[in-house]
């Protein structure tokens, strides 16, 4: 007989899965690198995040539920981040916007400087 | 208890075929970004795998190679994006 915390570690730890599933959707149909970026970035680091929590509420805190609450912030702090850095990179390398976008506020911010 | 290692299961071939998902669009891109966000999200889906596997067969090491992980995908990144931008690695 299953208890009630496995039942809703289970369950989140499924809602996860989906929200990486609907990630890599994102990352394979999306037409442009920044809308890949978006979605790819903030469906997956709450994706990777709920598998942690889920993981978490399975088996309390003991020595694996401690291990996988600490890598939540961790997630959180190093995907936005490596992601932001990429986006700039690839601002800076020359990628064109897609063609039905409307706004580029950091071309406006960086005026017409060559490259850094 | 044998009902939550086989749902366990069909979560980890889901998440494998994500990683396939990642390598094609890595095939796929037109530019070099793209090939490198698939690399990145990859690495952030290779944790979520680990962790999996940590679970399912219930071993807590696992979650220490999750962690570890995490910050070497994101020097990696970093060092990725530093070249995009800069074209060099030195400076």
């Amino acid at each position: 007989m299953m208890s009630w915390n496995e039942i809703i570690g289970i369950i989140i730890i499924c809602l996860g899965v989906l929200f990486d599933v609907f990630g890599c959707l994102g990352l394979l149909r999306l037409p442009d690198v920044y809308n890949r970026l978006q979605a790819g970035t903030k469906c997956i680091t709450f994706g990777t995040c709920g598998i942690l929590f889920g993981i978490f509420f399975t088996t309390g805190f003991s020595n694996m539920g401690i291990k996988a609450l600490l890598g939540i912030p961790f997630v959180l702090l190093t995907s936005p981040v490596g992601a932001h850095a990429l986006a700039r990179g690839a601002h800076i390398f020359g990628v064109k916007l897609w063609k039905e976008s409307v706004v580029d506020h950091y071309k406006k911010d960086r005026g017409d400087k060559p490259r850094l | 208890m044998n009902i939550i290692i086989e749902i366990l299961q069909y979560c980890f071939y889901i998440l494998l075929g994500c990683c396939f998902a990642c390598l094609i669009r890595a095939w796929l891109g037109k530019s070099v970004p793209d090939r490198m966000v698939a690399i990145d999200i990859m690495g952030t889906l290779a944790v979520g795998i680990t962790a999996i596997l940590a679970l399912m067969s219930n071993r807590a090491f696992l979650l220490d190679v999750a962690l570890a992980w995490i910050f070497l995908s994101f020097l990696g990144t970093l060092a990725l994006a530093k070249y995009l931008a800069h074209k060099t690695l030195d400076e």
